[in-house]
């Protein structure tokens, strides 16, 4: 087990290597960074200068290299924008992020495998064939039309829900979060739901489908043929055979949750990840790209290690299978 | 042969299941598609009656029929099953649960696929008791570690604990035997339990399976399209052809005289009855599709002595209180194809 973990995290260390090097080259081909950021007016001198300050004048590989010995010390360097640590910065915004998405996630889960598990077990039924449409509106949708229809409902026509910012914040157990505050839980309710929406049509469609597969294995007939009570046969027959794609979509949704909810939190001005990504991006802010990009692909393959090992607890035969390659 | 033709099927008090005018029709889109008519058969205790025909003959659904478990877009149009005099088509689907694992057990083909992968064999055998017996949970240990022995596995109670990846395709089949046998069911409905195995492992279990009926009297279904096996086996033999019962007769009959063409026919498949070197004997044609069957015989359009009257239904022909079988021909002297 544990050396399958290193074998995992030395592949991944490599992968966010050669991604530094694609972004490095990347972003050289869409332009200098100092053009975005020196003033036009800046006379010739001062914009030499802030060039060398920012280190721009030195070529590519030798930049590369400066960035990979910082981050071997620690330091991924500053923001040409912000004039701050990058780490800093994604240490501020990241608790808004992972807020929104948690509180989306939840909504997302509670809402979709009930649902999908009914669709998948009773197909034919009119309420699966519901659920269904529902979905399928959910999936056809854009985000931020999805967005503006909840504002104007919610928030100019019925006037219940704050529609833009993070709302009040509160300090509990060292965690600053909006989550605390019943003004904060309503800042998050509709940008909340706007992303989750989008997740349940997709969550109900995966479940729905392993639902009806699963039904019609051998084992589940054979459980009936016992005369297993229909409520047991779901609990203990198909939802736990249901469990492993739903991990593998779970895993990747709740990453896209934290890391890309750029529209919702354009739409909503919640000050998260996914707008300084953006706003970096648009003024070549390469230290912040970086440090984002990064920090990302760390979280997906933290995240994957999370599903792997859920994977293993799920389904025996993944684990036998992870500790008969551990020995070789 | 010459014996005056008695009631071919009397209630005898040790009868154990009757099913009569069976009729399972899948309602497709593409049309209904009849793949059990008018079955007919019974079952006595202690005997192993084999079901036998090719794929798409309708066995397998007669057998899940009788458990009742048909599902979309399959249903049970017509027909009883009287299971000790209980006709199990008008009960509630509580009152059939307390009848399926509890007192009539079902195994199935794959044993690969029949076993939950996530889950220990030991509290897979175990629900097939609890799920209809309120029992100390050291009792139901104790009653599957004696169902895992009976079955051959060795170390059972250590066994308990292992899930079904961590067994062979033939320990898997005796676990699963062994989960249909735990709770002494009356009878057993075995859907080609040999066939994933490999021969030694058939015989095996061919062994195991006569040796537990016969010490448990219990009644048996066994289907296949495995003649060797079924001669080796059964009592008695129902020959099915789309969705129809051809012939039924004990083993000594079906195999050694058997009147209907069809079973004629599917005897001279058997590669064992073939001269080594000369090409199989196969049956010419192609089985009808069961979207637009005629109600004559099903197997007139591949029989080389076809006549006008296979048009029309077909009366059973009883050639003695055993042997009945479904074709016109059949009041014509004897004859071996």
């Amino acid at each position: 087990m544990l050396s399958y973990a290193l074998k995992r995290l030395v592949q991944s260390l490599i992968v966010i290597l050669l991604m530094t090097i694609v972004i490095f080259i990347g972003i050289w081909f869409i332009g200098n960074p100092a053009d975005a950021l020196i003033s036009p007016d800046a006379t010739m001198a001062e914009r030499e200068a802030a060039i060398v300050a920012l280190g721009l004048d030195k070529p590519l590989w030798q930049q590369y290299l400066d960035f990979l010995s910082g981050v071997f010390r620690g330091d991924f360097g500053n923001s040409f924008v912000y004039r701050a640590p990058v780490t800093e910065i994604l240490a501020a915004r990241l608790p808004a992020s992972l807020e929104l998405a948690f509180v989306s996630f939840v909504i997302a889960v509670s809402v979709s495998i009930p649902l999908g598990l009914y669709a998948g077990l009773r197909p034919q039924s009119p309420f699966s064939q519901g659920i269904m449409g529902f979905s399928l509106v959910g999936v056809s949708i854009p985000q931020f039309w999805q967005g503006m229809v909840l504002i104007i409902i919610f928030g100019i026509t019925l006037s219940v829900l704050p529609v833009g910012g993070r709302g009040e914040t509160a300090t509990f157990l060292g965690i600053t979060s909006s989550l605390w505050t019943w003004d904060g839980l309503a800042h998050l309710i509709l940008p909340a739901v706007n992303m989750a929406l989008l997740k349940m049509s997709l969550l109900i469609r995966v479940t729905r489908a392993a639902v009806m597969e699963v039904s019609r294995l051998d084992y589940v007939t054979f459980a009936r043929a016992k005369g297993v009570r229909k409520h047991r046969i779901v609990t203990h027959h198909i939802l736990r055979n249901v469990l492993l794609p739903i991990v593998t979509v779970l895993g990747i949704e709740i990453g896209n949750l934290i890391a890309y909810a750029v529209i919702t939190e354009t739409v909503f001005s919640w000050p998260g990840l996914g707008r300084l990504l953006i706003s970096s991006v648009q003024v070549l802010d390469r230290p912040m790209i970086l440090a984002y990009l990064c920090f990302t692909a760390m979280l997906f393959i933290f995240l994957n290690f999370i599903v792997d090992i859920l994977y293993t607890y799920i389904d025996p035969r993944v684990r036998d299978a992870i500790q008969a390659g551990g020995r070789k | 042969m010459s014996e005056p033709c008695a009631n071919p099927q009397p209630s005898k008090p040790e009868t154990l299941l009757e099913v009569e005018k069976l009729n399972t029709w899948f309602f497709t889109r593409k049309g209904v598609v009849k793949s059990v008519r008018d079955v007919s058969f019974h079952v006595e205790k202690g005997e192993v009656l084999s079901v036998v025909g090719e794929s798409g003959s309708g066995k397998s659904v007669t057998g899940l029929s009788i458990l009742r478990l048909i599902d979309q877009p399959g249903r049970i149009v017509s027909g009883a099953i009287r299971f000790n005099g209980t006709d199990l088509a008008t009960l509630s689907e509580e009152e059939m649960r307390s009848y399926r694992g509890n007192r009539i057990a079902m195994i199935f083909q794959n044993p690969m696929m029949t076993l939950n992968p996530v889950q220990r064999i030991g509290d897979q055998m175990a629900e097939a008791i609890s799920e209809h017996e309120d029992l100390p949970q050291s009792e139901v240990m104790r009653r599957c570690i004696e169902a895992l022995k009976a079955v051959g596995i060795p170390s059972p109670e250590e066994r308990m604990k292992a899930y079904p990846h961590e067994f062979s395709g033939g320990m898997r089949q005796r676990i699963v035997i062994a989960t249909a046998l735990v709770t002494q069911p009356d009878l057993i409905i075995a859907d080609e339990p040999t066939t994933a195995l490999d021969v030694t492992i058939q015989a095996q279990i061919i062994h195991q399976t006569r040796k537990l009926i016969d010490e448990t009297g219990a009644g048996m279904i066994w289907v296949s399209h495995d003649l060797a096996t079924v001669s080796e086996l059964a009592d008695r033999v129902v020959v099915m052809y789309a969705g129809a019962v051809m012939e039924i007769g004990t083993t000594a009959e079906i195999i050694g005289s058997p009147r209907h063409p069809y079973t004629q026919q599917l005897l001279n498949s058997v590669p064992s009855r073939n001269e080594p070197g000369k090409e199989l004997f196969q049956i010419p044609g192609m089985m009808p599709s069961l979207l637009s069957l005629g109600e004559g015989c099903a197997f007139a359009s591949r029989c080389s002595a076809r006549r006008p009257a296979c048009d029309q239904p077909i009366p059973p022909e009883h050639l003695s209180a055993t042997h009945t079988v479904w074709c016109v021909r059949a009041k014509e002297e004897g004859d071996a194809a």
